[in-house]
């Protein structure tokens, strides 16, 4: 089926996040959609598939134009969706969650789980994936919940299918044998929407690439563009890929992990026997595809992870088994990988945000009470210091935009005297601008002797910043190699391969 | 909840779609830039400021009409009128006129506004000043009415609305004041101590009370994950049955030589001392909340303390990573919050029913001082004032009945309405055709339904 | 007893082939429950011992088939009673040890045990009548049971509903006054339904339109219906009580046969309708829920509203009808106490009733089947204290009406194993 956008415009409020977007999917094609975190792709996607309303614009499936009032029209007329965030439903069954929305029902309106079964089963056949129907889908790896998404669409006999950042949780090897689905898929005639932001893989699949910056299309591609044209073409510049820094000169080991364990609410293992040091003056970065221990491994070594085997010390003091207040007034600075549910206060402002991890301490407070006016002057040179982009210091952190919110957290952990620096997930959905400030503090720590650690699942980033790179898959660090590994040794460990470092 | 299947489901207290969200807030903040610069600005453009095309003139009407002090008015005016038609309607002169509405409408309509200006008449001149006295001292007397009532609304709205700002619910009011209230009376009719002794002992007595039962909530939500609510509720049954037990045996609670399950009066040291003399009934309890809003405009706005409540009220996730003790803070929390509950109940046993108490002495307090902070918006000059508006309300209420015949329970109705008014500003905007406000929707209630990631 | 229920949570979740490493989680707060029990039962037969022959009447005067009565010595019983306690209780410690789940049989048998054990010794040289005390029992549950499956609708659908209270007490109003001057109880129960739909509107409006914490709306609904029907209790009610105020009471239908049943036959088969409509709402709610397209797309929506706005479930009109679904049952339920059994409104009658569901569908946790037997639980509770009052045992009443929110504290507090509700309760829908 053919698909066009036309004119698509999508306000919230008085921002506009599709402005006249115009975009035609030919059948059987790979059509990627490139653009930076927040450019507007996914409102763009939200807005095929009904879940918003655009303001302006039609949407023509072989030029009719169509009115979808909800998802339910979309998927109707044969517009399917592999979500980024899965849309699944944890305590139903395989089976349960692709028949949802269009049940069949047997005499007295009971489910025909049966037939629901069988349709999974034919089109995992199809496609070989090995999917059990019966299965919870909370019980399975994230890799074949996303397979539970392809079936869901296509049990829909979905003609034109959206995959919204399907990548992101993958490892390099799942992410390959996606590929190989979406050409099989093409190959028998669906058109595809793919959303990304990582040019190696947009290269890789698609037929045709159009470019997306600020809600407006920017430009199209061809897949025999370079990486560094492609870059210019969604940031809107040339941008530097690299991060300028000085040859690390690592001091004593700092932070010094030794047969950690993280044991989760399910009792399961989620970091199991992980040992590694790291130095003063050096950055190590944890690599690996999400969900594979590395948030775990960093609220360890904060403190908030009720139940650890092991030991971690920082210069000879142990930290594990510590209140998260003793570990911070050790002097770790901790940067969590979700600032908006972890990291700020949305209702405080600028200043109440910037005290938040001392709020009992000299000089935010004197005998139980707040100081005031030393809170406001502090809050004023940090605006300046880390060029916080606001109104002023008492603007609520919940409306600033993602760069400018990170700018706040980390100001507020840098603020303190540091002899551990952890970061994690630092530059995740921020504008470009924010990423090249915030590499770029995290290096200067890094020069003043602090040992740093990120945690980071993009490849390209971690690359950029380290000196030494652990990776991690299903709880464990597969190796630490050096900074300058190649990528696709690097590929392979995340996906667990042992032994292809040396 | 568990961490490691977080890719699938969206972390617990998370808003449906935070992504989606954040990702079409910080683009169009760009997109609102000067145009076409061929290189925009590395840092994201400032905050989106709504409305900035607005005429100024226009938004500062908008911050008017859509202000949460008008939408408070609004809701009370609202809630008054409804109140009104409940009047009206049971009113049996109104019925009978209305049986010839069509051939003489005016009886109707008169009817109904004598109803009506009767009821809320008597309504006002019970609460603030009664015009049919000679003297000021007396026409005064209601208003010192409307104090004594407001007295334990205002200190239990305190608890409640504390608790709110740390994103707690405590409907345990019921169960705090009657424990507050035999701790404070047993200490009130036991001992014989001289009176500022007395009183400062079995207030403190009460306090401690109403402290504990509420300290119970925190501590068991804070070592079991147990959501408050429930904890609650439950526990106000328990104390209702505890007391009510010791009220009818004897040696615990029971008045010596009583078969009701009454309490002895208090000892004439422990009673609060009437402000104005005997001749109101306004006592030193009154004075006691107007220190108690001090101190917790101090400590939620000034303190280190407040400051970690409220930031563990507004995001408790963010709170712990920053190194605050989030069931700690559970606990002090439903512990201040309890205890002053404890204070409405030693200011209902020390103050107004002095002459003994019964399972009743909350007298349906715990859950007004809902509706108090709820009115109040959870903050304590909010809180007192509202606190006194509902005081009013029970003080008119009575001498309406008395009056006019309308059951005090008109006033409970008009309560709720005002909050359920409050909750909902766009219906009330509608209601008034006002216009929207600009900007983005504040939060008018507290939200206690979020939970803290289990980790 | 055992109850096996879809999707109900899963309190095992072994990954399928993640092959990561699990710990092992010895579980020990229900074995030291048991032994607290074990502890009480030891006390009261040993230290508040008390001696003589307990009478448990089997049947009442004018039953078809006539039992026998249990006459059962304190002592011996005492003593039987806690080593078949202790024995069941060792029996619990081993299975945690083993890193095993305690099975609901196993638990059930004890609290009958258990009960057999305290009725004996509460009701010592005195004759406690059994099919009177299970009668009363579903006397006080009926208007917990309907309350609770209320809640049970609405929590999976979304929305918590702590306005139960005011359900049911709308539907006890509302009944009376309609039966009253139709002099139809069944209009009575039309009528109960259309209160306990109304209140749900205005929970459904304030919580999905106007994203007003729903548990806040709950609370100030109660509020409201109380003073509301307290108000025209007052005004109308009142003053024509043989007119307003005195609606005709339902007839018992006994059902041939099932109701000669011994012991239960009466408990069960010689009620009025609203017993009966309550046995077919049980078994529609569990059937509904989980067997049919409504149940699936209500407990989608409960979980995981964005899922299921995706394949095109209209989220809040879900919701929105599903919580009035809910209010209807809940108001039948209030019809209980004016057309069931008491024969009249007055102010406040359900006094807490509707807290005590709540508390049913929690302990039941969020499942039909388990929310009605803990109904059945605490409406038994209460009327042990009825009967223990009536015949004079010396227990203080107030500890027995204590109990079922007791065992509520002790079940959110984790001590009867995890509780977990549906995913996105309580969370408003909100979509850009």
């Amino acid at each position: 089926m053919k698909l066009e956008l036309r004119g698509i415009t999508k306000r919230f409020g008085s921002l506009v996040a599709n402005d006249h977007i115009d975009l035609v999917v030919e059948p059987g094609e790979i059509h990627c959609l490139l653009g930076e975190n927040g450019a507007g792709k996914s409102t763009l996607m939200n807005v095929l598939y009904g879940l918003y309303q655009a303001e302006e614009g039609d949407i023509l499936l072989d030029d009719s134009v169509q009115h979808f009032e909800g998802p339910g029209d979309a998927m109707r007329a044969g517009i399917g969706m592999v979500h980024q965030h899965f849309m699944l439903i944890p305590v139903f069954t395989v089976a349960e969650n692709v028949m949802l929305g269009h049940e069949e029902t047997k005499a007295g309106g009971r489910l025909n789980l049966d037939a629901a079964r069988a349709r999974v089963r034919e089109i995992s056949a199809r496609f070989g994936f090995d999917v059990d129907p019966d299965a919870l889908v909370g019980d399975l790896p994230v890799g074949i919940q996303q397979r539970v998404e392809i079936i869901k669409a296509l049990s829909r006999d979905a003609s034109v299918l959206v995959f919204d950042e399907p990548t992101a949780v993958l490892t390099p090897q799942e992410t390959d044998e996606l590929m190989t689905i979406m050409r099989q898929l093409k190959s028998e005639g669906t058109s595809i929407v793919f959303i990304t932001h990582k040019l190696r893989e947009v290269r890789e699949v698609a037929d045709r690439i159009t470019v997306v910056r600020l809600g407006k299309i920017v430009g199209e591609a061809s897949p025999t563009a370079s990486n560094s044209e492609l870059a210019a073409l969604m940031v809107g510049r040339n941008v530097e890929l690299t991060v300028h820094k000085e040859p690390a000169r690592p001091g004593a080991a700092s932070l010094v992990v030794e047969h950690l364990d993280v044991i989760d609410a399910n009792g399961i293992k989620v970091v199991n026997d992980v040992s590694f040091e790291v130095h003063e003056g050096e950055i190590l970065a944890i690599a690996g595809v999400q969900g594979n221990g590395q948030t775990e491994l960093t609220e360890a070594i904060l403190g908030i992870q009720p139940r650890t085997n092991g030991s971690i010390s920082l210069n000879g003091t142990r930290l594990n088994g510590q209140s998260v207040k003793k570990v911070l007034n050790a002097g770790v600075g901790f940067v969590p990988e979700d600032r908006t549910h972890d990291g700020l206060v949305g209702e405080f402002t600028i200043a109440e945000n910037l005290m938040l991890d001392r709020s009992d301490q000299q000089p935010f407070v004197k005998g139980g009470t707040l100081q005031l006016k030393a809170l406001n002057d502090f809050a004023e040179e940090k605006k300046r210091e880390f060029d916080i982009r606001a109104e002023s210091i008492t603007t609520h952190a919940g409306r600033l935009s993602g760069g400018n919110q990170q700018k706040v957290v980390l100001a507020r952990e840098l603020s303190r005297e540091l002899k551990l620096f952890v970061a994690s997930q630092p530059t995740r959905g921020i504008d470009v601008g924010s990423i090249e400030f915030v590499h770029k503090r995290m290096v200067e720590t890094r020069d003043a002797g602090v040992p740093v650690i990120v945690v980071s699942t993009e490849l390209d980033e971690v690359v950029a910043l380290a000196d030494r790179i652990a990776v991690m898959y299903r709880g464990s660090i597969v190796g630490i190699v050096p900074g300058d590994t190649p990528r696709d040794v690097l590929g392979l460990m995340m996906a667990g391969e042992t032994g292809v470092a040396a | 909840m568990s961490d490691n299947n977080q890719q699938n489901t969206p972390a617990p207290g998370a808003a449906p779609e935070p992504a989606a969200a954040s990702a079409s807030a910080s683009a169009p903040a760009s997109a609102s830039a000067p145009a076409s610069s061929p290189a925009p600005q590395p840092a994201a453009a400032p905050a989106p400021k709504p409305d900035t095309e607005a005429p100024r003139s226009n938004k500062i009407l908008n911050e008017i009409l859509g202000g949460s002090f008008l939408i408070s008015i609004l809701a009370v005016l609202l809630a008054l009128i409804a109140g009104a038609i409940l009047i009206a309607a049971t009113n049996e002169d109104v019925q009978t006129a209305s049986g010839y509405f069509f051939s003489r409408p005016g009886d109707t309509l008169g009817a109904i506004w004598q109803a009506v200006s009767g009821a809320y008449s008597a309504l006002f001149q019970g609460s603030v000043y009664n015009f049919r006295r000679d003297s000021f001292a007396d026409g005064i007397k209601p208003l010192t009415e409307t104090l004594t009532f407001a007295t334990p609304l205002i200190a239990a709205g305190l608890g409640v609305g504390l608790a709110f700002r740390v994103g707690l619910f405590n409907i345990g009011g019921r169960g705090q004041m009657l424990i507050a209230a035999a701790c404070a009376g047993w200490v009130g009719f036991s001992f014989q101590l001289p009176a500022p002794l007395h009183i400062t002992l079995a207030v403190l007595a009460g306090i401690a009370g109403g402290a504990i039962w509420g300290g119970l909530v925190g501590f068991l939500k804070a070592r079991t994950g147990a959501h408050e609510v429930i904890l609650t509720i439950m526990l106000n049954y328990v104390a209702f049955y505890l007391i009510s037990y010791m009220l009818r045996t004897p040696g615990l609670l029971q008045a010596p030589g009583s078969p009701n399950p009454k309490s002895p009066p208090m000892a004439e040291t422990a009673v609060f001392p009437a402000l104005f003399g005997s001749k109101y009934n306004l006592h030193l309890g009154f004075i006691l909340v107007i220190v108690a809003t001090a101190l917790v405009w101090y400590l939620l706005n000034r303190s280190s303390l407040g400051f970690r409540f409220r930031a563990v009220g507004e995001n408790p996730n963010a709170a712990k990573v920053a190194g605050i003790d989030v069931k700690n803070t559970y606990v002090y929390a439903m512990l201040f919050s309890g205890g002053l509950v404890g204070l409405a109940g030693v200011s209902q046993v020390l103050g107004t029913v002095t002459g003994g108490f019964s399972g009743g002495i909350d007298a349906g307090i715990g859950f007004d001082a809902i509706t108090v902070a709820l009115l109040g918006r959870s903050k304590p000059i909010g809180i007192f004032f509202a606190g006194i508006l509902f005081g009013a309300f029970k003080a008119g209420g009575f001498s309406m009945q008395a009056a006019e015949g309308v059951p005090v329970d008109i006033v409970v109705v008009v309560q709720s309405l005002i909050v359920l008014f409050i909750a909902a500003p766009p219906l009330v905007r509608a209601i008034f055709f006002l216009p929207k406000p600009g900007g983005r929707a504040r939060r008018v209630l507290p939200n206690v339904s979020k939970e803290v990631a289990a980790k | 007893m055992s109850v096996t229920t879809p999707n109900t949570p899963h309190e095992t979740v072994d990954p399928v082939d993640d092959g990561l490493e699990k710990a092992v989680v010895k579980k020990w707060k229900a074995p030291i429950a048991f032994a607290i029990f074990v502890i009480i039962s030891a006390l009261l037969f040993f230290v508040a011992r008390r001696d003589g022959v307990t009478e448990l009447r089997l049947s009442a005067e004018n039953d078809a088939i006539k039992l026998p009565s249990i006459e059962a010595p304190v002592m011996a019983t005492g003593i039987v009673v806690v080593i078949l306690l202790a024995l069941m209780t060792a029996g619990a410690f081993w299975l945690a040890n083993q890193a095993k789940r305690i099975p609901l049989w196993l638990t059930a048998v004890f609290g009958i045990v258990f009960m057999y054990g305290f009725l004996t010794w509460a009701g010592a040289d005195k004759s406690i009548p059994i099919t009177g005390l299970l009668l009363g029992s579903v006397a006080l549950s009926a208007p917990l049971i309907f309350g609770a499956l209320g809640g049970v609708i609405s929590e999976r659908v979304g929305v918590v509903n702590v306005a139960i209270e005011g359900q049911l007490l709308a539907g006890a109003f509302l009944s009376a006054f309609v039966a009253s001057i139709t002099r139809n109880p069944f209009a009575g129960l039309l009528a109960a339904i259309v209160a306990g739909v109304l209140v749900s509107f205005v929970l459904a409006a304030f919580a999905i339109k106007y994203l007003v914490d729903q548990v806040i709306v709950g609370v100030v609904l109660n509020v409201l219906v109380a003073g509301l029907t307290s108000f025209l209790y007052s005004t109308v009610l009142s003053s024509n009580t043989e007119a307003f105020n005195t609606p005709p009471r339902l007839p018992r239908i006994p059902i041939p046969l099932l109701s000669d049943i011994p012991i239960l036959g009466r408990v069960l088969f010689d009620q009025t309708i609203i017993i009966y409509l309550m046995y077919i709402a049980i078994a529609l709610v569990f059937y509904g829920l989980f067997f049919t397209k409504w149940g699936l797309r209500l407990r989608a929506v409960g979980e995981h509203p964005q899922a299921a706005d995706t394949v095109g479930i209209r989220v809040n009109s879900t919701r929105f009808w599903n919580v009035s679904i809910a209010g209807a049952i809940a108001g039948l339920g209030g019809a209980y106490f004016t057309l069931g059994s008491v024969g009249g409104f007055t102010k406040e009658m359900t006094a807490g009733a509707g807290f005590i569901a709540l508390a049913a569908v929690i302990f039941g946790r969020w499942d039909p089947i388990r929310a009605t037997l803990a109904a059945l639980l605490f409406g038994f509770a209460t009327n042990l204290q009825n009967t223990l009052g009536a015949i004079g045992s010396g227990v203080p009443s107030e500890f027995l009406l204590m109990l079922p929110y007791l065992v509520t504290i002790f079940a959110v507090a984790g001590l009867v194993g995890q509780v977990r509700g549906p995913a996105a309760s309580g969370k408003p829908y909100i979509k850009s």
